[in-house]
């Protein structure tokens, strides 16, 4: 799934340890996370969103609605 | 990397296991060597501990997936666990058969054991080059 947490994150100058940290996950959770190797459950895909105050479709691309889709 | 805690504890037994697996294993096989005929209380207490201890490896990583509060860390050991499992019991049947038209030399059950060991580490493999790895 698509996702605009690497720069999200680049915005804010967290590292992925950092935000790992925030969100009380792994630096591996949030690499693969972010290179869309692994889908988040849905509680934390809320509370990602949550932490940048954000809907959660404006971090995480509806695969339904993904360009060629 | 730092750990979580459900991996340090996952460590810890694993490492607590191996030693007292490898301790009753020497202990075993010495009590058999010197009282090869044995067959009371002590002898069948001396065949399983070992196996206990193997068995102990198995709870390790049951508990593990109950405590890890990171779901993409469970996820790779639910793959890595189910990879085992599909290859040790893949090998076990396909072994039984040949093993019953007298194809293949009978072998002693434990090695399933050491063959889902084995799957661990393929699935680790697997999982690095598809969704990524843990450590």
């Amino acid at each position: 799934m698509n996702n605009r947490l690497r720069e999200l994150r680049g915005e804010r100058g967290w590292s992925q340890q950092h935000l790992g940290d925030l969100l009380e996950v792994s630096r591996q959770s949030v690499n693969a996370i972010e290179a869309g190797r692994y889908d988040p459950s849905l509680p934390l895909a809320f509370r990602i969103a949550e932490l940048f105050e954000l809907k959660i479709e404006e971090v995480f691309e509806s695969p339904s609605r993904s360009p060629g889709k | 990397m730092a750990k979580s805690l459900a991996q340090r504890r996952y460590n810890m037994a694993v490492l607590g296991c191996s030693a007292g697996y490898a301790a009753a294993l020497f202990g075993a096989a010495a009590y058999f060597n010197n009282h090869p005929d044995a067959r009371g209380v002590t002898a069948y207490a001396a065949a399983t501990v070992p196996a206990l201890l193997i068995i102990g490896v198995f709870v390790a990583i049951g508990r593990y997936l109950i405590e890890e509060r990171d779901e993409y860390l469970r996820l790779l050991m639910v793959r890595q666990s189910l990879i085992a499992s599909g290859l040790a019991l893949s090998v076990a049947t396909l072994w039984g058969f040949l093993e019953s038209f007298g194809l293949a030399p009978h072998i002693d059950a434990y090695w399933i054991a050491v063959v889902w060991f084995g799957g661990l580490g393929v699935g680790s493999c697997i999982n690095k080059f598809t969704v990524g790895r843990a450590a």
